[in-house]
């Protein structure tokens, strides 16, 4: 007996010494960018890797090696001490003592991928930098994807469209977790200030089942800095000649191997009047914001747990109108006309996420998001008031059937929103709430085809049950050529006021012509869409070049419509009778002339018609025809982390339709169409060290300036006044400078 | 003693519906990787394949309830690639891409 103990003792060690442990990490440089490629072995062996595109590795470990080599041509090598199995992380520095440092590729700013089934694009924290900083709808400037245009003169807040459509046909997520929707619409943009994301994904056409069914023309993700890759400290500062001020302080600490925190603190101001128009208006809102975030992040490498918990809060005040308008003396008056917007945001979230060590693609993900929106504004004499109360839950799992070639991920969503909503005393208070369930399946032969079937089912107490079907497939013949095709159906309620609050700024008068619907009497909006796009990289002149178009076509089957062409008095609302459509053709070129000197240019064609009661019409204040440019050249970094950036942007916009004015009287009434126009925007970085770099930039240089941009300026309480159609900068030229501090 | 050893033998076949296993399976390049890759998911039971170019393993999670790692030395070898246990034809491999044929171990 005591011999067959020791011979079981005997045979468990042996098949204990024969599993095999390994350990893993992730290599990275400068900003915690992910670096390929890399050489990584155990000194005195030839046990050795690489890591992978993200920058990840893993290696077998046994306690008998003990040092890591990594190494990587331009860089120093490194030697880590491994005492104990666990996920190595190290930020290579250049090797300064080399005269030459060749980094043959450099990572792009603006990646288009070959690979994925739905036309994505990713924004890199590079990316970013080159917009005149601040919040997310000024990030979108250097994006020919999407459109961003220029701040209604009361708002001061800029939408974006992609696709020709509004965004409140985006879904736009923050981590996968749906955010600026329902009261956030109008000015949920400007509440995430640009320093807080680390990178951007824009999906074109249907996304994905798995984040709902309200998407539309396509999917905006941003994700924010993760505590875990977070530097200990980061500082911005930035003025600009419209008076606007802003400060980023983001703080980081590592608590321990599994546990880290970031704390970013944002304030903003707009502190002095201008009217450089001389219309007697601002052409910007005064104001200020504080806005804040604590994330905590947990990494259980070896287990597979990630974690996020997210708490944060921002209050943001606006005052506008004629420059003589004093809230105390002039509020509720026809003294002078005027507007405040005050908005208080709570929000708090969680995401568990797990992927299995042994099975590495069964992963599961559980996220919940409470958030509370709070706005009270008035606009001269008309006043709104709304609060929304969300709540969201989402539980994803992702696994295989049979092999890795064939995925799926399934899940159900919860949601819940709570609006009390107050327009002019009519109460429009109401409670929506949706549960669904989704299932998506990719297939991927790890070739040149891959397709995505994805649907789901919802029961909404507005919208009732129904299905949204989408599917994305993707041909890749050639190693850089990538075809997509993709169709899916989105649906959702649109909070009329919110989303077009920019007209409570007139003296239109509000009228839903509907009643029998759900939502304020309307229908719910229905719409697919259709896409198909084409992507070639190429060599020209023996340098990298991109060519891609892509066509997308939505289709309305009903839609809330917002008719300000019945009359110039009026905004209707009401159901689509008839036909309603956007049509998108996009071209880019993009061409990198050397290493650091990228261009980068589109054409847009857009055609976006509604049958309004005026009859089937370009939808107003959108361009038919849009060209973009982006230059971008910057010189190798030095030693010491020297650096020049240079970034020119350059944006024509082809005539806009305006919205009827005809029945005025002659002095208030505008043309049919808008001139064409263009903007030019640029920027200037200098990198001084690792830890310092000063950024100048000039927004419109060109100094373009819409004249009259408020129509009845004169007589802001009469029945012409009208503020909300702005097609094209107020201010004018605009310029800023400012600067980043980080210690790594 | 030997009825013990018996016993343990077979607990350690016990099948695995998520076994894992390393071969080394030999090639060259991004094209060998596709082939190897799809040879080896070919086999129904192979849940996951995945083969590094730079130290020639490939690694693998296979349900052997389903099938066994000598099905896939099989199949690797058939599409011309030499494993640790199989070699793979000759005029099999005489036939792979230019940049493909890898140098054969004795």
């Amino acid at each position: 007996m005591q011999k067959t103990i020791i011979v079981f003792i005997f045979l468990l060690t042996t098949i204990y010494s024969f599993s095999q442990e390994k350990i893993s990490g992730k290599i990275t440089y400068e900003n915690n960018l992910p670096l390929p490629g890399v050489n990584i072995y155990w000194e005195n062996t030839e046990i050795g890797t690489v890591t992978d595109e993200k920058g990840n590795f893993s290696i077998p470990y046994s306690s008998e090696n003990t040092v890591l080599v990594i190494s990587y041509v331009g860089f120093k090598t490194e030697k880590v001490t491994v005492i104990e199995p666990k996920f190595v992380t190290k930020n290579l520095e250049f090797d300064t003592t080399l005269d030459e440092v060749t980094l043959t590729k450099v990572r792009k700013s603006l990646q288009k991928n070959y690979l994925t089934p739905a036309n994505v694009q990713t924004m890199t924290s590079k990316e970013l930098l080159k917009a005149a900083c601040c919040n997310l709808s000024e990030s979108f400037e250097t994006n020919p994807s999407i459109d961003v245009n220029f701040s209604d003169a009361v708002s001061g807040s800029r939408q974006i469209r992609m696709l020709g459509l509004t965004s409140p046909y985006i879904l736009m997520t923050e981590e996968n977790i749906p955010a600026i929707r329902g009261a956030s619409q109008a000015y949920g943009l400007s509440f995430v200030p640009g320093t807080w994301v680390e990178s951007i994904q824009i999906t074109k056409g249907a996304g994905s089942v798995a984040n709902g069914f309200e998407s539309i023309s396509g999917q905006i993700n941003y994700e924010m800095i993760k505590p875990h890759d977070d530097i200990p400290f980061f500082l911005n500062a930035y003025g600009s000649t419209d008076s606007r001020f802003e400060l980023n302080t983001h703080f980081n600490r590592k608590i321990s191997d599994k546990w880290s925190t970031s704390l970013f603190l944002h304030g903003n101001a707009r502190v002095s009047k201008n009217d450089m128009n001389d219309d007697g208006f601002l052409d910007n809102p005064i104001g200020k914001q504080i806005n804040a975030i604590n994330r905590w992040q947990y990494i259980d490498a070896e287990k597979g747990w990630v974690s996020f918990i997210n708490l944060r809060y921002m209050n943001d005040e606006k005052q506008t109108g004629q420059v003589d308008f004093d809230p105390d003396r002039d509020k509720g008056t026809t003294n002078f006309w005027g507007s405040e917007i005050n908005t208080e945001k709570l929000d708090v979230s969680s995401k568990i996420g797990r992927v299995s060590p042994e099975i590495p693609w069964r992963s599961f993900g559980f996220q919940n998001a409470f958030n509370y929106h709070k706005q009270n504004s008035y606009f001269g004499l008309n006043e709104y008031d709304i609060t929304q109360r969300s709540f969201y839950s989402n539980l994803i799992y992702n696994s295989i059937i049979s092999n890795t070639l064939h995925k799926f991920a399934t899940g159900i969503n919860f949601t819940y929103d709570q609006f009390s909503e107050v327009v002019n005393a009519t109460d429009f208070s109401r409670i929506d709430n949706s549960i669904g369930t989704f299932f998506e399946y990719t297939y991927c032969n790890d070739d040149d085809l891959s397709y995505v079937l994805g649907g789901r089912i919802d029961y909404h107490n507005r919208l009732g049950v129904f299905i949204t079907p989408r599917a994305h497939l993707r041909y890749k013949p050639f190693e850089k050529t990538t075809f997509r095709v993709s169709a899916g159906r989105g649906k959702r309620s649109a909070n009329i006021f919110a989303e077009n609050q920019q007209l409570f700024a007139s003296s239109r008068q509000f009228q839903i012509l509907d009643t029998n619907g759900k939502i304020y009497g309307l229908d719910a909006e229905i719409a697919w869409n259709y896409g198909v796009s084409f992507l070639q990289g190429f060599k020209l002149f023996g340098k990298d070049a991109e060519f891609s178009v892509d066509f997308y076509r939505t289709d309305f089957q009903n839609q809330a419509i917002v008719d300000v062409d019945n009359s110039p008095q009026q905004v209707l609302f009401y159901n689509l009778d008839g036909k309603s459509f956007a049509n998108s053709l996009q071209v880019d070129l993009s061409y990198e002339f050397s290493t650091h000197f990228n261009i980068r240019t589109a054409y847009k064609y857009y055609d976006v018609q509604t049958d309004y009661t005026i009859g089937l019409v370009e939808r107003p204040l959108q361009a038919k025809h849009r060209f973009f440019t982006n230059i971008a050249y910057e010189t190798h970094v030095k030693d010491n982390g020297q650096q020049w950036k240079f970034d020119f942007t350059y944006n024509w916009m082809g005539k806009q339709r305006l919205p009827r004015t005809q029945t005025n009287p002659e002095e208030y009434r505008l043309k049919e169409f808008t001139n064409p126009f263009s903007v030019m925007n640029a920027q200037v970085t200098k990198t001084f060290s690792r830890t310092f770099e000063v950024y100048v930039g000039a927004e419109n240089f060109g100094n373009y300036q819409q004249k009259n941009a408020i129509l009845g300026s004169n007589d802001p309480f009469g029945a012409y006044f009208d503020s909300s159609m702005v097609y094209a900068p107020v201010f004018g030229a605009m310029y800023y400078a400012g600067l980043r501090f980080k210690i790594q | 003693m030997i009825s013990f050893l018996g016993i343990s033998v077979q607990a350690q076949e016990k099948k695995n519906k998520n076994a894992k296993y390393d071969i080394e399976v030999n090639g060259n390049c991004d094209m060998c990787k596709k082939r190897i890759e799809k040879a080896a998911l070919s086999v129904k039971g192979v849940k996951s394949a995945t083969w590094h170019i730079d130290h020639h393993d490939l690694h693998l999670i296979l349900d052997e309830t389903k099938c066994s790692i000598d099905q896939v030395h099989e199949a690797v070898a058939k599409v011309g690639h030499d494993t640790d246990k199989v070699k793979a034809k000759d005029e099999v491999y005489n036939d792979l891409h230019g940049c493909c044929l890898y140098e054969r171990k004795e």
